[in-house]
């Protein structure tokens, strides 16, 4: 069903379970390194491999981080709580249970605040818990790429074992038609408050962020909420806003229908934007989930949590509030820098030095551009704050016009140097030696006698006409406004 | 070489540091004795002379450069092979394991080389140390020294039988519901088990995880106690260990002094299900206590009465995740892997050749205590029992200093009686279980044989957490008064070993 059409008859209710992996330079349990990329089965040991007879123990840092993004996300710190066997027989989990917490998480009842279409949405957090990763099958041959149907399957145990943190959110009602735009915002916010903690590196493309997406609709004006698909394999934030929009319009199409909703997990694929049958948690399997006897209860020391909190770097909300105010720019400007990813350059290069006007404007303007036309991330762009704030001062002190920086954008970009190499290779200078100036101003004056005597006679506005001249005939690297201004003086209009 | 045999640990340790007599010599003895009773006693699942004398020669050179090792240094130890050796086979006496070789040494391991220990092999268990006789091994039972047609207890009585049989001065075990102290107790040694937390468990295969703790077995209580003192204490590895020194378990042994002690008898213990000969042997070791001085009152443990069913939701709770791992996946053995068949088959096959009865019925019965809708009415129910035996056991210490029982209700019994009445086998951790559950130190130590079968009764003291000197303290002065009534150690009164070609000295 087109999605206007769903959401004319249906209100859908989100659910997003982020999984984070650490950045801890050791896993969870043991002392392997946590490193990405490295030869399978490399970073292992009796540990995270469960040989028989090894015993884990948990890592401080690991839980430290924990904490803190409990406390960045306004949640309660558990005063004491435990680890639990999660249980269940699966190859790539070397001991066959995971620990994980259950009913005693770290973290409880917080919330993130993001903003959508200018309005801010409170999404309320249920739990933040610590886990371990398992280990990552590839299946062989088959057609899917899942188990059923391979021919074989290999496992690497290298991420079993690396902490995870499992962020999890209350239902969120009355979001609407932007239930896609919200799901996408608050996985976006989540990511920046996970940077500036620096817990994480958050690569949704090395599944360092996943992202789990439930959703669930009822007709309009119901009171009860429908029943829910779990969707995983949301790689990127694009995705959630797919994955979202393609249950919504899949699960609508199904009601309108006299369908019923099956409770079930749904694989997300990248090149349909559509969702497939997973296993149904009808028939889920029971966990058998117990205190794990293995590790001790976890109390964290109240000044120790007040210290975490106190410590607690500027939240990236916090933080745009602070340079909007600083920077003297519109709601929508910052909205549109936060969405370009281009907040970091700009106070980058206002940081080197330059107006946040100009530094604004280059960002958001050339070089968007210029990343759009290569497909990349602005913060890809091969030049740096401090170049564009060169380029910004170049510009100020009139030794640049627009016209000319942007060609020297252009030959940073290109790998032709510096701003001030490009200037020199290419020759790019305002011309400010008057004489040269005048000289030209003469020639265009006498060959185009009837535009300069219309000025004389008061047409002020057939002067634009003169200074094209000029500058086309220096090739760009007049100073426009003092040609004007010669110009008319010359003609005795000033 | 026999007079080697009968030589005490302490002993043996302080001549070859004296270089009187050579790490060398005291392995070989023992290896010979080791060949000559195996094939009666069945104690040993793994012996590699080669290795073991190795070990022996590496002691006798450090001690020849000049080093000065501890005071166990070239003593031989046999060890349970539920500890993981890197050197030698690690089985947990099952057909899962069979053949692997660990890549790591667990810490009791890597502790007895440490402190120079030979280890001679590795002793017989029941499957995962599930079980009270080592008939649920899946190398065949091991057999009692006192009459082999008896069961040496379980779970560890290979590593009792050893000891009993001379085969070995020293023995490790683990006791996860009287493992060790039930097997000393039918065989006639020493046996303790330590605080919970007071030994490692890293390379420990895990039967119960709340519940396992190494410990010692030896032919006295001094022995018991060096062993002990030598692998024990903090370890990184394991974060249920405990931060804080051993106890002073070997000066205790050495004072034996019980003058002024408060000792409680357990009300709970005794009556029916109990065999006269066990209970009038404990009623003379009461007696003795008494007239060494100790005040002795009768003490109530209302709760202990539940012991024995928490304790059998609680164990196959734990035993039913941590035996998990054993998929065939990454070691072990791998049935039906064709080709044809999914990793999920060739597990479940796998699990069902591999595991013995008494391990899978375990297994279920954990799987079941767990389950989503019984959770609160058996785990969690178990957990508050738990809790309860934990109180009675302060409130009883906080009357006395130690608490006594019979380590077992009944002596050793004939190989195949309980094979398959397993609720009859669960009886035999009547006494020793509470400990396990309330992670206080337990030790047995012998009080003389049974009137109706010769065979011997074990006494059970019981001690707060970390005060595991207590235990050897009472223990020692029982030792001392037993053995001159006796003219002996009660060893000596073993008729099956002179069978088994043993000459008392």
């Amino acid at each position: 069903m087109p999605y206007d059409e769903a959401l004319e008859r249906f209100e859908p209710v989100l659910g997003l379970e982020t999984h984070v992996e650490l950045g801890t330079e050791s896993k969870m349990f043991c002392g392997c390194p946590t490193e990405f990329g490295a030869p399978p089965n490399t970073h292992v040991c009796p540990v995270c491999l469960a040989l028989p007879g090894s015993l884990p123990v948990a890592n401080a840092e690991a839980i430290e981080s924990t904490i803190r993004i409990g406390l960045a996300l306004n949640c309660t710190i558990a005063e004491w709580c435990r680890f639990a066997r999660k249980n269940y027989f699966y190859p790539d989990m070397p001991k066959n249970y995971q620990i994980s917490q259950y009913d005693e998480p770290l973290c409880t009842d917080g919330y993130l605040d993001v903003v959508v279409d200018g309005e801010t949405v409170r999404i309320e957090i249920e739990r933040v818990h610590l886990e371990e990763d398992t280990g990552k099958s590839t299946h062989v041959g088959g057609a899917t790429g899942r188990i059923h149907g391979a021919d074989y399957s290999i496992v690497d145990y290298n991420r079993a074992g690396i902490p995870l943190v499992e962020i999890v959110t209350k239902p969120i009602p009355g979001t609407d038609r932007l239930a896609p735009e919200v799901a996408r915002a608050y996985v976006t916010e989540l990511r920046e408050v996970m940077r500036a903690l620096g817990v994480s590196d958050v690569r949704m493309e090395e599944g360092s962020l996943r992202c789990d997406v439930n959703v669930s609709l009822m007709p309009r004006g119901a009171s009860e909420w429908g029943t829910r698909s779990e969707t995983k394999n949301v790689n990127s934030l694009r995705s959630v806003e797919r994955a979202v929009r393609g249950e919504i319009e899949r699960q609508a199409a199904i009601l309108a229908d006299g369908g019923r909703i099956v409770q079930e997990t749904r694989h997300f694929h990248e090149d349909t934007g559509r969702t497939t049958s997973g296993r149904s948690k009808e028939e889920a399997q029971d966990y058998r989930y117990f205190p794990e006897p293995d590790l001790l209860p976890m109390a964290p020391d109240r000044e120790w949590v007040a210290s975490l909190k106190a410590d607690l770097p500027e939240l990236p909300s916090v933080r745009r509030g602070r340079l909007q105010a600083e920077w003297g720019v519109s709601d929508l400007d910052m909205a549109a820098m936060h969405n370009a990813d281009a907040i970091d350059l700009v106070e980058a290069t206002v940081a080197a030095g330059a107006p946040a006007a100009d530094a604004r404007k280059w960002w958001m303007g050339e070089l968007a551009r210029r990343a759009n036309e290569a497909g990349k991330p602005l913060a890809e762009l091969p030049i740096t704050p401090a170049e564009v704030a060169r380029v910004t001062e170049l510009v100020s002190s009139g030794a640049l016009n627009d016209k000319l920086a942007r060609q020297v954008l252009e030959g940073v970009l290109a790998g032709e140097g510096s701003p001030d190499d490009v200037v020199a290779k290419r020759g790019l200078q305002v011309v400010n030696d008057e004489g040269e100036l005048l000289a030209i101003i003469d020639k265009v004056l006498a060959e185009n006698a009837d535009a300069a005597d219309k000025v004389r006679s008061g047409k002020v506005a057939a002067a634009g006409a003169l200074v094209g001249g000029v500058m086309k005939a220096s090739r760009g690297k007049a100073d426009a406004a003092r040609a004007r201004e010669l110009i008319l003086e010359k003609l005795g209009v000033s | 070489m026999t007079e080697l045999l009968h030589k005490t640990a302490a002993e043996l340790g302080r001549l070859i540091a004296a270089r009187e007599v050579s790490a060398v010599e005291v392995t070989q003895a023992h290896l010979d004795r080791i060949a000559e009773v195996e094939p009666k006693v069945n104690a040993f699942l793994h012996v590699d002379p080669e290795t073991t004398l190795a070990q022996a020669r590496a002691v006798d050179e450090r001690i020849a450069g000049g080093e000065r090792l501890g005071p166990l240094a070239g003593v031989p130890v046999a060890h349970k092979d539920v500890f993981t050796t890197t050197d030698m086979p690690t089985t947990a006496g099952s057909k899962i394991l069979e053949g692997w070789r660990p890549p790591y040494d667990a810490t009791v391991t890597s502790r007895l080389r440490e402190a120079g220990l030979v280890i001679l092999g590795k002793t017989n268990l029941d499957e995962f140390a599930m079980g009270s006789s080592t008939e649920n091994s899946a190398y065949g039972p091991t057999r009692n020294p006192w009459d082999l047609s008896r069961i040496p207890g379980g779970s560890s009585g290979g590593s009792s039988a050893a000891v009993a049989a001379y085969e070995a001065p020293l023995s490790t075990g683990t006791d996860t519901g009287g493992s060790i102290r039930q097997p000393a107790a039918v065989t006639g040694i020493v046996g303790m088990k330590p605080t919970y937390g007071g030994s490692s468990r890293y390379g420990l295969i895990a039967f119960a995880s709340s519940l396992d703790t190494p410990g010692p077995f030896a032919r006295n209580v001094l022995d018991a106690a060096l062993l002990h003192e030598a692998f024990s204490g903090h370890d990184v590895m394991d974060s249920t260990s405990i931060h804080a020194h051993v106890p002073p378990v070997v000066e205790a042994a050495r004072q034996a002094d019980i003058a002024g002690l408060r000792v409680g008898v357990v009300k709970e213990f005794g009556g029916e299900g109990y065999q006269p000969g066990v209970l009038a042997r404990f009623h003379e070791a009461v007696e003795l206590l008494e007239s060494l001085g100790a005040k002795v009152v009768e003490v109530s443990c209302p709760s202990f009465g539940y012991a024995l069913p928490a304790y059998y939701l609680i164990a196959p709770s734990e035993c039913s995740s941590n035996l998990a791992r054993f998929d065939a996946m990454r070691y072990g053995l791998r049935v039906g892997d064709d080709g044809t068949r999914s990793a999920e088959e060739v597990m479940s096959m796998t699990r069902a050749a591999g595991f013995g009865p008494e391990v899978k019925r375990r297994i279920m019965l954990g799987t079941y205590a767990l389950s989503s809708g019984y959770y609160d009415a058996y785990y969690g129910q178990a957990q508050k029992v738990r809790t309860l035996i934990s109180r009675d056991f302060d409130a009883a210490f906080h009357q006395v200093d130690v608490l006594v029982s019979p380590t077992t209700p009944t002596t050793a019994f004939p190989i195949g009686e309980r094979a398959d009445d397993p609720m009859a086998m669960y009886l035999a951790d009547l006494c020793t279980i509470p400990t396990n559950l309330a992670g206080n130190a337990a030790i047995s130590v012998p009080c003389g044989l049974a009137d109706e079968d010769g065979l011997p009764v074990g006494l059970q003291i019981m001690a707060p957490v970390l005060g595991d000197d207590r235990c050897y303290r009472v223990g020692a002065a029982v030792e001392k008064a037993l053995e001159d009534r006796w003219g002996g150690s009660l060893l000596t009164k073993a008729p099956a070993l002179e069978g088994l070609g043993y000459q008392h000295g």
